[in-house]
Parts: C-alpha cells; sequence; structure tokens
C-alpha cells in the first residue's frame, strides 16, 4: 500500500488545517481586547463577572446531580436486566439511543407542554420543580452514553459468579449493588460521568427553554453583547471538554495498570 | 428485600419486573411520553378532537423552506463529514502513517465532536466572521476578500462548514472500528487474483463498508438536523432552519398557534425517525460482515 501514502498525508493535513485554524483563530481573537497588543485583558473581564460565576456554578451543581442520578438509574437497571431479563436487553438498548433519534428540542417542549404549572405534575410551577425537570432532562439527554458505558462495564465482568457469591455471604441486594457490582464498573461509569459532565456543562436548548439560568444561554448571551469576551468562553469551553475527555482517557489507562496479571 | 430465610425454598415469584420499574417510570415520564405528547398534540384540536390540519399548517411555503433548507444543510454536512472522515480514518488505519498519529487523533475526536453548541460559533465567527483570523489574513496578505466574494458564515455554506467541526471526527469515531475489522486476508486474497489497489477497494472493501457509512451518514444527518445551539449564537433568528422556527414557536417570539408547534416538531422527529431507522437496519446489515 505505498500509493496511498501520499493521500493519507494529504488527508491528515487538510483534518489538521481545518481543526487548527478555528481554534488558533479563537485563542488570537480571544488576546485582541486591548488594542494594539495582546493581553488576557479579554479572560479577566469574563473571570470578573459575577454572572459567569454564578452560572458556571449553577451548571457544575446541576451536572454533578444528573450524574449522581444517572448512575443511581442506568447501573441497578443494567445490572437487573442483564442479571434477570436478558431478553429485555435489545428493548432497553431501544429505549436509550431514542435520545439521539428525538431531537432535544422536541423532548423539552414536550416537558414545558406535560408539565406546566395546569398539569397533572406542575414542576415548572416553582423554581426548584423546573431545576428538577432539567436534571431529568439532562440525565435524558446522556441516557445513550451513560447507557453503553456501564453496559461496556458490565460485559466485562461476571455479573452471574459475583452476584451468587456474594448472596452465598449473606448480602442483599443493595450491599451488592453498592459494593460489589458498583467497584467493578467504576471505571465505565467514570467515563460515562466525565461525557455527561461535558455534554451538560455547555448545553444550551433546555436550559433557555426551560428559563434556568445555567452556563449555555449565558455563553449566548455574551455572544450577543460583546465583542472578545465570547472568544475567551469558548477557549475555557474547550479546555473543559478537553479535561474531561482527558480524564476519561486517563482512568482508562489507570484501570489498565491496576488489572493484575495473569 | 431478600426476606426469604435460607430454610424455605425459593418459589420463583414472578416479580423480577420490580427490579426495572425506576427506569420504566423515568422513560416513560421523561423520554417516551413527551414525545408522544408532542405526536398525539400534533393531530389535536385546541378542544382535544382529531384533525389534520396541523399537518395541513405545515405545508406553506416559508415552513416548507425551513425544512427544506434544514434538509440540504444536514445531508451536505452529513456527506462531507462521511467523506472527510473516512479519508482521515482511513489514512491513519490503512495508510502506512506513524502508529503514534492514532491516539492523538481519537482522542481530538472525541473531544472534538463533544465541542459544539455556543462555543462553536464563536470560535467561528472569531476565525471566518469579518474581523476573524483568516478572514483578515486572508484579505491583508493575499487581498483576497471572502466576504466580498460572497461568503457568509450565516448561510447554507457557512453553516455547513461549522457543523462539519463535529461531524468529521464523529465520522472518524466510528468508521475507525470497522476499517479495523477488514481483515487482511481479503487484501491478501484479492492480490493473489491478481485485483489492483483500486479494484480491491472497488470490489472488495468498499462494498463491505458500504453499510457502516450509510448508516454513520444517517447518524450524522439527524445529528445536524437537530442541533439548535450553534445555529442560534451564529445567526439569532436570521437563518430559518427547522430547530430554530421551532425555538422561537416554544419561545413565544412568533406565537400562533401551540398546535402548529407540535406539528413542526412532530414533522422533525419524523425526519430524524427516518434517518435513524435507516441507520440501525443498515448498521445490522454490516456487522454481518464485519464480525
Amino acid at each position: 500500500m505505498k500509493v496511498n501514502r501520499f493521500w493519507s498525508w494529504l488527508a491528515i493535513a487538510v483534518g489538521v488545517i481545518y481543526f487548527a485554524l478555528p481554534l488558533l483563530g479563537t485563542i488570537e481573537f480571544s488576546l485582541r481586547m486591548r488594542r494594539g497588543e495582546y493581553s488576557l485583558d479579554a479572560y479577566r473581564a469574563v473571570l470578573a463577572d459575577p454572572r459567569f460565576h454564578e452560572t458556571f456554578g449553577y451548571s457544575v451543581i446541576m451536572a454533578i446531580c444528573t450524574i449522581v442520578f444517572g448512575v443511581l438509574l442506568v447501573v441497578p437497571t443494567a445490572y437487573w436486566v442483564r442479571l434477570k431479563m436478558p431478553r429485555l436487553r435489545p428493548l432497553l438498548e431501544f429505549i436509550t439511543l431514542l435520545p439521539l433519534v428525538i431531537p432535544p428540542i422536541v423532548i423539552v417542549f414536550g416537558y414545558i407542554r406535560m408539565y406546566n404549572t395546569s398539569s397533572l405534575l406542575p414542576l415548572t410551577g416553582s423554581a426548584m420543580g423546573t431545576n428538577l425537570l432539567l436534571m431529568f432532562g439532562y440525565a435524558t439527554l446522556s441516557l445513550p452514553y451513560m447507557y453503553r458505558a456501564v453496559d461496556t462495564g458490565l460485559r466485562a465482568i461476571d455479573v452471574r459468579s459475583l452476584t451468587e457469591a456474594a448472596q452465598s455471604l449473606g448480602a442483599g441486594w443493595v450491599l451488592i449493588l453498592a459494593r460489589v457490582i458498583l467497584p467493578n464498573v467504576l471505571i465505565a461509569v467514570l467515563s460515562g460521568a466525565f461525557l455527561t459532565f461535558a455534554i451538560v456543562i455547555g448545553e444550551f436548548v433546555l436550559a433557555a427553554l426551560l428559563n434556568r439560568p445555567a452556563f449555555g444561554p449565558y455563553l449566548q448571551l455574551i455572544g450577543a453583547n460583546r465583542a472578545y469576551e465570547p472568544a475567551a468562553l469558548a477557549v475555557i469551553s474547550f479546555a473543559i471538554t478537553w479535561a474531561c475527555m482527558g480524564l476519561i482517557q486517563l482512568v482508562t489507562q489507570f484501570s489498565k495498570h491496576t488489572k493484575a496479571p495473569r | 428485600m431478600a426476606a426469604n430465610g435460607p430454610a424455605t425454598p425459593r418459589t420463583p415469584l414472578p416479580l423480577h419486573w420490580l427490579g426495572i420499574v425506576p427506569f420504566a417510570l423515568f422513560a416513560l415520564l421523561f423520554l417516551i411520553g413527551p414525545a408522544l405528547y408532542i405526536v398525539t398534540g400534533a393531530f389535536r384540536t385546541p378542544d382535544g378532537g382529531f384533525t389534520l390540519a396541523n399537518i395541513r399548517g405545515l405545508f406553506t411555503p416559508s415552513i416548507l423552506a425551513s425544512y427544506w433548507i434544514s434538509i440540504r444543510i444536514s445531508v451536505a454536512s452529513a456527506l462531507l463529514g462521511c467523506v472527510i472522515g473516512f479519508s482521515i480514518a482511513a489514512a491513519v488505519t490503512l495508510g502506512n502513517l506513524p502508529k503514534g498519529l492514532r491516539g492523538p487523533l481519537m482522542t481530538f475526536s472525541g473531544v472534538a465532536s463533544n465541542f459544539a453548541g455556543v462555543p462553536l460559533a464563536f470560535a467561528f465567527l472569531a476565525t471566518l466572521g469579518r474581523l476573524g483570523l483568516v478572514t483578515v489574513t486572508l484579505k491583508s496578505w493575499f487581498g483576497i476578500n471572502i466576504y466580498a466574494m460572497g461568503f457568509n458564515l450565516l448561510s447554507f455554506s457557512g453553516l455547513t462548514l461549522v457543523y462539519l467541526f463535529f461531524q468529521i471526527p464523529l465520522m472518524v469515531l466510528i468508521i475507525t472500528p470497522a476499517l479495523d475489522g477488514l481483515k487482511k486476508e481479503w487484501k491478501e486474497a484479492a492480490t493473489i487474483l491478481g485485483a489492483s489497489g483500486f479494484q480491491y477497494w472497488r470490489m472488495v472493501a468498499f462494498p463491505i463498508l458500504f453499510p457502516a457509512i450509510l448508516g454513520t451518514f444517517a447518524l450524522l444527518f439527524a445529528n445536524a438536523f437537530g442541533a439548535v445551539a450553534t445555529a442560534y449564537a451564529l445567526t439569532g433568528s436570521s437563518l430559518s432552519i427547522v430547530p430554530i422556527v421551532l425555538f422561537a414557536q416554544i419561545r413565544g417570539d412568533v406565537l400562533q398557534d401551540p398546535h402548529l408547534g407540535y406539528a413542526l416538531a412532530f414533522g422533525m422527529i419524523v425526519v430524524t425517525g427516518i434517518a435513524n431507522g435507516l441507520y440501525v437496519w443498515l448498521r445490522a446489515r454490516s456487522e454481518r460482515w464485519t464480525r
């Protein structure tokens, strides 16, 4: 396959140029706030904005709540279906893929209509209720990734033997899940968690339409009103996404090293 | 929960299904329920009767035009994403390049495929906007004014270019395992039978990969079709693609009739549903070969 070496380099070169230019452009633009010289003024302006701290803090808390809720929902379900109802697995897989089929904007439109103040479950009536609804929405969006991560983790361990061993030692279901299953799929859960974090932190549509003070709508607002700050925010967001992916790599690497050699 | 003592013989109580109740409840309340609510709402009058008027309301020139431009942008960005992503994945897996390239490429693809939404719009505005790095550099160094030449980030071609930033990496992530599944023996067998490199690709490798490629195309299409944040941050409401029109409807900017909103959303489910149905079907077909 000597022939395609030139084409291979060409494909890589095109890719590198396409992906590097916007990143370089953004970094360069974010440094241009002070006339005539490069400075970190845009970053300083962003970091000094109290709304940045409020919205970012709000989104971080939402992300953590979503991860905890997602783990509590997905791990027991995936475990239970694998152990007791394997025939339901294709159905579960189909349901967890649905958030990729139904656009998020449609899902949140459904929420607004189903949980409005005149409905049986008026979640949008109070701030706390709306926060809860937003968290459920985020959990729905991250479901495809969380379920796949956990399912891959469960596939690598012998669920049945572990369960029977724990049961023969007298453990109940809660204990089995918390002390046996969860530690064994922790690496998989963590990669699902970081991906969820990356998704929730910059999410726009759900937060904007449910009218919550999250980071995504704040980004949009700054973008509509400022010149240089958006570029600085884009660099910060990219760094956060990169950190999340880096952490996924790190925990996966870590798990490879901790496996006992046979 | 496990209240039966060790002495009692375990009778298989049909209570297994209790374990999936929380998940089923969640899926019904926050995924399937809302979607069904929208779908049924598309066929209802405000007083609850059945009607096709909402669906008929979609067939106005302006709404059809927004579906049309949405579909065009999604097709173009999915198609280019497939071609470029495939080239990059093929270069790394089969192109005889340094091995160290692959890891960073996969990591970067993971990052870039998740770098969508509002910040992506900012990045492209800073690069190809009127004062962006590339725009200014081209103008001052080469005398090329891309805006005078008709380029506009807030347009069909501009938005397609932006969407490629997450489409290409997604293609790389999905198609690399499929390319790894191409067995060396197939290549060797083809060579022994006298096939050229091009013939091998045209008659062996491509037919095997085709369902996977077409399937990924469907996924990329749905991915672009449902995207709101990037376009909204980039264009405001000036480019009326379907998700933006629906966003404006829900926000109440152009509130005429919520049931038209249901119909718009229903149309989106139909389009992405068709694309993803195709994906699932083709995926199943392609896995028969690469196993």
